[in-house]
């Protein structure tokens, strides 16, 4: 059997003497799809900021296809095939949609910091983004400059960046927040479309998109998964009502 | 289609290599050739510096640095030349300089490109202190005061070319000028190039992407140090001395100023920026002792009032231009184009005044302005110029409505035809 896409053991973050992460132990097979929920201020952020490299972790262990990679840069872990996307917009906002691809394009097809290629003369790099611009949907604005695109764009080029690389481990933050429905129900579908063959996680408050999506869920509260299962034993597990969903089934 | 885009390309560069093989036709006194030696090197130079601040969004304070040290590893190499000791053609010493800009780009940039923004430009200003004090303490190396004195003319003539007429200077500094602009052009169209404008937006996003915003930031640093010292070795060839002042805070401040009035947002920006520099800086202290109290007035101009630069001013006609309804403004532009002449005449004069006033001892203050006798020592002289330049101002806003009337009646048809 081969290793979990990800996974935490006893993952621990405290800043200064208040604890954030108590010791968060999940395993994630690859091609699932995994979401993990949990009220407010319940660490789901801060846990995507330890496993992508942006805070180092207190203590504790989290390997990617069963290599260590807690402690190591941000952008090392990236090459190593997990991306993530933000839950407020990061993207490149004075670049054009298709730029902001291309960016995302260049490492992992081994162009790194070379000054002697032309980037228009590169056929993977030009193929792969009018690729990822299509799937987003975006092939009509590719030229427009990111900053300037409508809220749920901005989104979908979000998720865009995050896959362009081809990372097999994709961890999206809150991707629907702040959408209509009609835009949420656009937005699942792209998720879907994106991560088919790859491993996805995503921290989602809108629950009609976590249990429309996940094949698995994680219930986060006060830095401490209290439950992991399928959607349905989740819905049914007393634990989980009392702390999160209950307020919303009565 | 990326054949034709191709070969625009090539013929947009052969223009460029012609317009610099008959400049010196067109301007043939030697004050005009020197000039225009000048700005070559202060384009190179200019344009390297907005590698750092437009490209990467590197306020550096110290980019002399590196066109200083290429100077004074030139003025050596070439020294070595004419010893006897070293032998290498002069039309490639500059190279010398490029590489020495390299090594000390790596080695400053290593330590300066860990953090961008403020402690960057901090960082830089520190390095600049550095070094510029490094230079009168080494005197063996930097020459102290005195600096470094070099001979251009060592290699000899090579097939006619001995680089002691300043016309074969100049079209060796058109070349490197030409080369160096096409590789720093072509770099902004390479991976590293476009990841310096995405980690100048946003660093932290280039980390989940695979890159590291340090790295790219060093290469930038170490790459547009290079051409500095290009730069800086032209300039050695060029003036054939080479003292501290050439590393100095005040020549780092010049470049960002160039960079700054040409306009950090274009490639082409520094470019203006450099030739205007250098001919306000060459020209205007050839006429009047306050030049610096004007160049500074006009840095303040721009930054205020088109922040820029002067690049953005042009690229704000491109879709008029489009449209073919540039025309449009050029009757408000006249119109204020005067007005502001006026208003101009009227502060210069004044200013002038000022200082005649103020700075001479001897009886007789009068001094000729554009062919008009001013005495500050009269009455009549003040309230003259104050007229003047009181009209000038009142024409001046008048005709800046004038031209905002036009703006907004072009924008209204530019909308109309779909061209905004």
């Amino acid at each position: 059997m081969s290793a979990p896409a990800l996974q935490l053991h006893d993952v621990r973050k405290s800043f200064g003497r208040t604890s954030i992460i108590n010791g968060v132990n999940l395993a994630i097979e690859p091609g699932e799809r995994h979401a993990i929920i949990g009220p407010n201020g319940a660490g789901k952020s801060t846990l995507f900021n330890l496993i992508s490299g942006r805070f180092p972790v207190s203590s504790g262990r989290i390997d990617l296809n069963g290599e260590q990679i807690d402690g190591l840069e941000a952008e090392i872990i990236n090459r190593k095939g997990l991306a993530r996307s933000f839950q407020i917009t990061n993207i490149f906002p004075k670049l054009s949609v298709y730029e902001n691809i291309r960016c995302a394009v260049m490492w992992s097809l081994g162009y790194k910091y070379s000054f002697w290629h032309r980037v228009g003369s590169l056929k993977d790099v030009r193929e792969r983004c009018e690729e990822i611009v299509e799937r987003i949907g975006m092939t009509k604005r590719r030229e427009r400059v990111a900053g300037v695109l409508t809220y749920a764009e901005q989104r979908a080029l979000e998720i865009g960046v995050t896959i362009a690389g081809g990372a097999k481990v994709i961890l999206l933050d809150e991707p629907t927040a702040g959408m209509s429905r009609s835009e949420t129900d656009e937005a699942v579908e792209l998720i879907r479309k994106v991560t088919e063959g790859r491993t996805l996680i995503m921290v989602e408050h809108d629950m009609s998109v976590v249990f429309n999506l996940a094949d698995r869920i994680s219930v986060l509260v006060y830095g401490e998964v209290i439950a992991t299962g399928k959607p349905e034993d989740i819905r049914a597990n007393k634990a989980v009502q009392e702390a999160y969903l209950g307020t919303e089934q009565h | 289609m990326n054949r034709v885009f191709h070969v625009r390309r090539l013929a947009f560069w052969a223009a460029v290599a012609i317009f610099f093989a008959v400049l010196p036709l067109l301007f043939k006194q030697s004050f005009a050739l020197s000039m225009l030696s000048q700005m070559g090197i202060a384009v190179i130079f200019a344009l390297s510096y907005n590698m750092l601040l437009g490209q990467t969004g590197l306020l550096s304070f110290g980019h002399a640095v590196y066109f200083g040290l290429g100077a004074f590893f030139c003025a050596h190499a070439l020294n070595l030349i004419g010893a006897g000791k070293f032998s290498f053609p002069v039309t490639m010493v500059p190279l010398i300089g490029g590489v020495a800009g390299l090594v000390f780009g790596l080695l400053f940039g290593f330590v300066t490109t860990r953090r961008a923004g403020t402690p960057f430009a901090m960082i830089s200003l520190g390095i600049a202190e550095m070094v510029a004090a490094s230079a009168l303490m080494f005197t063996g190396f930097f020459g102290g005061e005195g600096g470094i004195a070099t001979n251009r003319t060592v290699g000899g003539t090579v097939m006619g070319i001995s680089y002691g007429p300043q016309i074969q200077v100049y079209y060796l500094i058109a070349g490197w000028c030409l080369v160096s602009m096409m590789a720093m052009f072509a770099l902004t169209w390479t991976p590293l190039g476009r990841m310096a404008n995405a980690v100048r937006d946003n660093p932290e996003r280039a980390k989940f992407v695979g890159y590291n915003p340090t790295r790219v930031r060093w290469l930038m640093m170490s790459l547009a140090s290079f051409f500095a010292g290009i730069g800086g070795g032209l300039a050695a060839i060029n003036y054939e001395i080479v003292t501290a002042e050439t590393l100095g805070l005040v020549a780092s401040g010049n470049v960002v100023l160039m960079a700054f009035i040409g306009g950090v947002g274009h490639f082409w920006g520094p470019i203006i920026g450099a030739v205007l520099v250098t001919m306000l800086q060459s020209a205007l202290s050839n006429y009047t002792q306050a030049w610096l109290l004007y160049f500074g007035l006009f840095f303040l101009v721009i930054i205020m009032f088109s922040p820029g630069g002067i690049a953005n001013l042009v690229t704000l006609h491109k879709p008029a231009w489009k449209a073919r309804l540039l025309p449009r403004l050029f009757p408000s532009y006249a119109i204020a184009a005067v007005a502001g002449t006026v208003m101009m005449l009227g502060f210069f004069a004044l200013i002038e005044m000022i200082y005649h006033y103020e700075a001479k001892e001897s009886v007789n203050k009068a001094f000729s302005f554009f062919g008009v006798e001013l005495d500050p020592s009269k009455a009549s002289a003040w309230i003259g110029t104050l007229a003047v330049f009181a009209v000038g101002i009142a024409l001046f806003y008048g005709a800046s409505k004038v031209v905002r009337r036009a703006w907004e009646n072009l924008t209204v048809d530019l909308q109309k035809a779909g061209a905004v």
